[in-house]
């Protein structure tokens, strides 16, 4: 099939954007990478089951697991889990007290597992 | 994530290879799946392995139901879009399409056209529609739109499109363009329910006027028949009701 060049990849903002990469690029310089995974919603929330986080050593982050309200508890596990914790499977939702800390504005509830990237 | 199941699964998705990771949330373990073979330090019984391909194929992540333990994380390849006719609703839609995740092929023969001038980051496909869209072999997680507003470039790719399995198929034109379309495909041959398949006039009854609107009405479109949202009931454009 005859075609023209394939130019470079478009970035894009949906499932192409490439956390794993990101994530495995962080550990080749040396950083300590932390990976948090949206498992389970229910009711409303702002991102869907598979969305991720990445967070490393010096607190860059990459992607979200939230319009913003829980991506503070989930880091403060992040650096718990870069320390040597165990992964961890989170759950915030309105009947949770922590959620009324940390304000999952949307009414919904939602998983998260937060694991190391050896 | 251990960096040995990191590395395969970013090869995998490389490959374009249906993959889904597995992880067992009390502990962290895992399971990497390629297309139809799995290893991992997490081990799944046989029904668990089926539930995995299940989820593989209705593209669906989440807890297994027979497991809730176990969260299978489904990677298939990007959806794709193939554009036949590099025309200007095409220069918009190109980069739209890109940015909600797709791979988009543009199919056109006429150089004039279809050149990386017009469309500087996309794959372009210069060979005649029903030879270049055999070539492509539209799946279920493709759609494909036809606008050169030209029978014979439009139906041979229509043809191709509608014995395919791809998710959508759209056409543009007018409803009376389309009425005249779906005659000459009648008389090649397509039946009723090939037919019916065929998303014309295309795009959602947005009141889109330039191409770059035209472009929004028609990703909106194949985004609502992705997540197989029933379509609103249309009003009748005000041209008709006059």
């Amino acid at each position: 099939m005859a075609e023209g060049r394939l130019a470079k990849a478009t970035p894009t903002a949906g499932q192409a954007e490439d956390l794993l990469a990101e994530a495995a690029r962080w550990r080749d310089e040396g950083h300590k990478v932390a990976l948090a995974t949206v498992v389970q919603t229910w009711g409303s929330s702002p991102r869907p089951v598979g969305s991720q986080l990445i967070v490393d050593d010096r607190l860059r982050l990459q992607g979200s697991v939230s319009g913003g309200c829980i991506e503070g508890a989930v880091v403060h596990e992040a650096q718990a889990i870069m320390a040597g914790a165990p992964p961890k499977l989170l759950e915030f939702g309105v009947s949770d007290e922590q959620a009324w800390d940390v304000g999952l504005a949307c009414g919904g509830t939602v998983k998260v597992f937060v694991e190391g990237v050896e | 994530m251990k960096r040995d199941i990191l590395d395969r699964l970013q090869k995998a998705r490389a490959e374009k290879r249906p993959t889904a990771l597995v992880t067992d949330l009390t502990d962290g373990r895992q399971f990497l799946q390629v297309e139809n073979s799995g290893s991992g330090e997490l081990k799944l019984t046989p029904a668990q392995q089926a539930a995995v391909a299940e989820a593989l194929a209705a593209d669906r992540s989440g807890p297994l139901p027979e497991a809730p333990d176990l969260f299978v994380h489904v990677y298939n390849p990007p959806l794709r879009l193939l554009v036949v006719g590099a025309v200007h609703i095409s220069q918009a839609l190109v980069p739209m399409a890109q940015i909600a995740g797709y791979e988009v092929v543009v199919v056109d023969p006429r150089k004039a056209w279809a050149n990386e001038e017009r469309f500087p980051s996309v794959r372009l496909v210069d060979d005649w529609p029903d030879e270049a869209m055999r070539a492509l072999a539209p799946d279920q997680r493709s759609a494909v739109v036809v606008l050169t507003h030209d029978p014979k470039l439009d139906d041979p790719a229509l043809d191709i499109a509608l014995n395919s399995s791809a998710f959508y198929v759209g056409a543009l034109g007018s409803r009376k363009t389309h009425a005249k379309r779906l005659e000459r495909l009648r008389e090649a041959g397509l039946g009723d329910d090939a037919l019916a398949r065929i998303h014309a006039p295309i795009g959602l009854a947005i009141g889109a006027k330039s191409p770059s609107e035209v472009a929004i009405s028609i990703m909106a479109e194949i985004t609502q028949v992705l997540h197989r949202v029933p379509p609103l009931v249309r009003q009748p454009q005000p041209e008709a009701a006059q």
